[in-house]
């Protein structure tokens, strides 16, 4: 565990204007990249008191859906290219999605392609389905990813 | 050539509160009470779940072990006397269970391992067990009398997480599959009693290009299939003395689209696969296939067959058309499979 922060300055930016969906063109159960963005928009850095579309990790662009297939593809950018957060960055992900969407959903996890040094073994453990499973059985880590996930509440302006 | 062959679902077994990782067919059911059948399942809800069927033909739990583990339970395997049963957990130790007055009760917790342990395999003549995890390592415990259970030997060399491990049908000879995407044969040197790696597959040696997941021996032993994450099963030639001849024989690609968690071989040699695409796929040996045909073809893909990924299928032993599949959905079912005419 590094003792200061990986990245100690990081670029925040404007989030992007959010349209209410009133009329929904969709039926009830119809899942779009949309959707699954505004799930995980909000989710927290593991290390600053910003949302991930804050710091430019996630964006509505990086995020694929086949609803035929129940296919959700997410690829995200971590701040700093010797990103230590990045798996758990991609757990929260997995968890938020679990949680929001319906179980029958196949999910993949992908760092955005040149944005992180160990870039294949990242991607190989964050869709290690038995690794994912037994990471969140470890309670330091749950709590760590709840913490991402629920405490947005704190920092929002 | 013509296959005309069915997979008709004939149980659903619930009851899990949580994925279904494993099951395991007890080989020998006569020695613990009067059903013909025993299956046994394992879950992240933390417990192992005992099936069998009732007169009435319907399938029951008829036990639920639970309280030895904290965590997620990966993997079982019953001895081969079918009287004990071995349980492999994320808590990073294996408990035994022994089949006692009618019930179950735990015996023995072997520990050793740093982390989660993935699987574990009983020896044919059930006086090895073999365990393997996540701390990249394969253990080899001694079975003694009275419960006890001697660590013999801890084996290195797989430069990962160590997802199953899988002793010969008839030979002490055991073989390790890892996150590493290798393959690796252990067995004893003759002169030292000293368990050393004698084999390792990987890319190099047309193996895998991603984690291999599971592997399954035929019942002769000459012939052993894997699976893995790179989206291929694999037959490999093992019926040599000389490992350094175990080649491989054909890869089967292309009939799923996701990771492919287990494999099974049975009896009557219809190799059945379990995947993420929540189907599963029937292979068999192309008779009288020329030169330039497949050896092994596809008998039957099942899609759907459960709503979530399909982590374990299992031929039972003593039904050789009758397949066992778990899933994340927490359903188990038994299907029955026919040759059509």
């Amino acid at each position: 565990m590094t003792l200061g922060l990986i990245n100690a300055n990081p670029v925040v930016r404007e989030t992007k204007k959010r349209i209410a969906r009133a009329e929904d063109p969709h039926p009830d159960d119809a899942v779009d990249p949309l959707d699954v963005f505004d799930s995980v928009r909000d989710i927290r850095d593991p290390e600053h008191p910003y949302s991930l579309e804050q710091l430019s990790v996630l964006s509505e662009e990086s995020i694929t859906v086949d609803e035929k297939l129940g296919r959700i593809q997410i690829t995200f950018t971590p701040t700093v290219q010797h990103c230590s957060m990045a798996t758990v960055i991609g757990l929260c992900l997995r968890v938020k999605l679990m949680h929001c969407f319906p179980p029958h959903f196949k999910v993949d996890i992908k760092v955005s392609p040149g944005s992180l040094a160990n870039e294949e073994s990242v991607n190989k453990q964050l869709n290690d389905k038995e690794r994912v499973a037994a990471a969140l059985e470890n309670p330091n880590l749950r709590q760590l990813v709840d913490e991402c996930l629920y405490s947005n509440e704190l920092y929002s302006y | 050539m013509e296959l005309g062959a069915e997979l008709r679902e004939v149980e659903r077994l619930e009851g899990h509160g949580d994925r279904v990782w494993s099951l395991a067919w007890n080989p020998a059911p006569e020695n613990c009470g009067r059903a013909p059948a025993m299956l046994a399942s394992c879950s992240g809800d933390k417990t192992v779940r005992i099936w069998q069927p009732t007169s009435s033909g319907a399938w029951d739990c008829s036990a639920v072990l639970e309280d030895a583990h904290n965590r997620t339970v990966r993997s079982c395997a019953w001895s081969p006397n079918g009287k004990l049963l071995a349980t492999a957990s994320f808590d990073s130790t294996i408990a035994i269970w022994e089949y006692i007055g009618n019930d179950f009760e735990c015996v023995a917790t072997l520990e050793g391992h740093e982390n989660e342990v993935k699987s574990v395999s009983w020896s044919a003549s059930g006086l090895l067990l073999a365990t393997c995890g996540r701390d990249k390592t394969v253990w080899l415990w001694e079975v003694q009398p009275g419960n006890e259970y001697e660590c013999v030997s801890v084996l290195q060399g797989h430069s990962q997480d160590v997802k199953m491990v899988q002793w010969h049908p008839n030979l002490d000879i055991l073989v390790s599959v890892s996150y590493d995407n290798s393959i690796k044969v252990w067995a004893e040197d003759g002169d030292s009693d000293d368990w050393h790696c004698v084999r390792t597959l990987n890319e190099a040696s047309s193996g895998h290009s991603s984690t291999v997941w599971a592997l399954s021996f035929n019942t002769t032993g000459d012939r052993m299939v894997t699976c893995s994450d790179d989206l291929t099963l694999k037959i490999w030639n093992t019926g040599l003395e000389d490992y350094d001849s175990w080649r491989h024989l054909c890869t089967l690609s292309g009939y799923h689209d996701r990771t492919i968690f287990s494999v099974h071989w049975s009896s009557e040699g219809v190799i059945a696969s379990g995947a993420a695409d929540d189907a599963m796929c029937l292979f068999v040996e192309n008779q009288d296939h020329s030169v330039d045909e497949a050896p092994y073809i596809l008998l039957l893909k099942k899609e759907k067959a459960h709503d979530m990924d399909v982590n374990s299928v299992r031929w039972s032993p003593k039904e050789p058309s009758l397949l066992a599949s778990a899933s994340d959905d927490g359903v188990i079912k038994l299907w029955e499979l026919s040759q059509v005419s």
